[in-house]
């Protein structure tokens, strides 16, 4: 379909409010790297910055949602149009829980060093599936950007590797609570941490569905992976 | 979204329809039925043939010369392009009300009355029941009820409207074929036209043509998409406006036509 609506006002708004959701993608993206650095470094200067970061990706949501309900009401979109604000919106809020994921993990980072933990536990599993999950999100970001179906249908099969690398991980930290029953608080910080980063995949997941929401007009969001696979070829 | 639909009755079934100015094809091939107390809107862009569309399904062009139209109309299963068609039968049983308020030169009483003269023989008191209930169906009864000698041109155009649909409604037809009929309208009078198509649907069959895509979406169960006489799309309004399945269909709900 021709991308130019007979309103080029209404291109430039819908424009303006992607670059924006973009734009919310990429500071919470750095925010999930900030927070994985401060989990491997042990740093409480870097989980401190996250949790600033947290604040601009709040006030962010607020404005992506005013521009969106502002176009509703001065437009009244259909269709594609519709769809894809109904998308904007709901993906705005996914990344902003993204961000509080970003900031749990930020917190449990300072209250381990805090507390001055063992750091013998297996924090650098975490690291690898943290770089999974955040690869993940920039995967489902890049799928949203170009509408990518193909691209959108992989992270949906991706998730799915993540949630068993946090079966593993569980499986792992109760033999070393098994093992050692002081490792217990570290180890439930560490639990706490990787479920953070297990919802951050589930998010990427819920980005990619509402890509496909998009384009098909298939709400997917219910739907076993199998039959998602084989309806989009 | 999945409550399970029974397929409707069908009012009017239009069957391979070709409809000629002259020598200028209005319409092409149109295939489409108008189900029975449902209300169906016709969009499109200016000369896409909605409204030529909506003037064969009551023979308003068999007013004009030189205007024909070929394939089938059933109406409940009767061809109403067979030339032995009593057209006069076949407008009090499918009225029209047009773009702009047409109320007659007379008073808001007679306006209602004079149709129904035409059909029925009614005493006094039947004809004042008549007259209040074509009034209260068009919504209008309560403005004008004390004024009914008033010459029906003082009203308002919202209400000369809504006059024009209470004298339609007054011979008890079965559909109702509106031809942009808020167009001349202000907002309030158009909201208050799109709550009476919604409340006359219980009771009639109503084919709606407008240009406004959004009173489409407000006020239809099922919309048809027209581009250049042909019948592009069809289907449950709610199917149109969120996922058509054609892509002309889409860029023109979308404001993308150019």
């Amino acid at each position: 379909m021709p991308d130019k609506h007979l309103s080029s006002q209404f291109d430039a708004d819908l424009n303006n409010i992607s670059s924006h959701v973009m734009a919310l993608g990429g500071l919470v993206e750095s925010q999930i790297r900030q927070a994985v650095y401060a989990l491997s470094q042990f740093s409480l200067e870097v989980a401190d910055d996250v949790l600033v970061t947290e604040n601009k990706v709040n006030s962010a949501e607020v404005e992506i949602d005013r521009e969106i309900a502002s176009i509703i009401g001065r437009r009244q979109p259909t269709a594609r149009d519709l769809r894809l604000l109904m998308a904007m919106s709901k993906t705005t809020a996914n990344l902003e829980r993204v961000g509080d994921e970003a900031a749990k993990i930020a917190r449990m980072v300072k209250s381990i060093v805090e507390s001055n933990a063992p750091r013998s536990l297996p924090s650098s599993d975490l690291r690898v599936s943290a770089e999974m999950a955040s690869g993940l999100l920039r995967k489902a970001l890049d799928s949203f950007a170009r509408l990518d179906i193909p691209m959108a249908v992989s992270i949906l099969r991706e998730d799915n590797d993540i949630d068993q690398e946090f079966d593993g991980f569980v499986r792992k930290l109760i033999t070393y609570m098994m093992e050692d029953p002081r490792t217990i608080s570290a180890s439930l910080d560490l639990l706490f941490i990787a479920k953070a980063i297990e919802r951050i995949g589930d998010h990427a997941k819920n980005i990619a569905e509402f890509v496909i929401y998009i384009v098909k007009g298939e709400d997917v969001r219910h739907t076993p992976l199998a039959d998602v696979e084989s309806s989009m070829g | 979204m999945s409550e399970i639909k029974t397929a409707p009755k069908n009012a009017i079934e239009v069957r391979d329809l070709n409809f000629f100015y002259g020598k200028f094809q209005g319409l092409r091939n149109v295939t489409m039925d108008i189900a029975e107390r449902k209300v169906t809107a016709f969009i499109g862009p200016s000369g896409c043939g909605k409204s030529t569309l909506l003037r064969t399904l009551n023979r308003m062009y068999s007013l004009y010369p030189g205007q024909r139209a070929e394939g089938e109309i059933n109406f409940y299963g009767q061809n109403i392009l067979d030339p032995k068609q009593d057209l006069n039968l076949l407008r009090a049983r499918i009225g029209m009300v047009f773009q702009k308020p047409t109320p007659f030169p007379m008073t808001i009483y007679d306006n209602i009355a004079f149709g129904v003269r035409l059909y029925e023989t009614l005493s006094k008191s039947e004809m004042d029941e008549r007259v209040e209930w074509a009034l209260t169906k068009a919504a209008l009864w309560s403005e004008v009820k004390d004024k009914l000698g008033q010459n029906g041109l003082s009203l308002s155009g919202g209400q000369q409207q809504r006059l024009c649909i209470a004298r339609s409604v007054a011979v008890k037809p079965s559909v109702l074929l509106l031809d942009e009929p808020t167009s001349a309208l202000d907002p309030i009078s158009t909201g208050k036209v799109e709550e009476l198509v919604h409340e006359l649907k219980a009771d009639y069959t109503i084919a709606i043509v407008t240009h406004n895509m959004q009173q489409a979406a407000r006020c239809s169960d099922y919309t048809a998409y027209m581009y250049l006489g042909e019948l592009v799309e069809f289907g449950e309004t709610e199917q149109i406006f969120f996922k058509p399945n054609k892509t002309a269909t889409e860029d023109y709900i979308t404001g993308r036509f150019g």
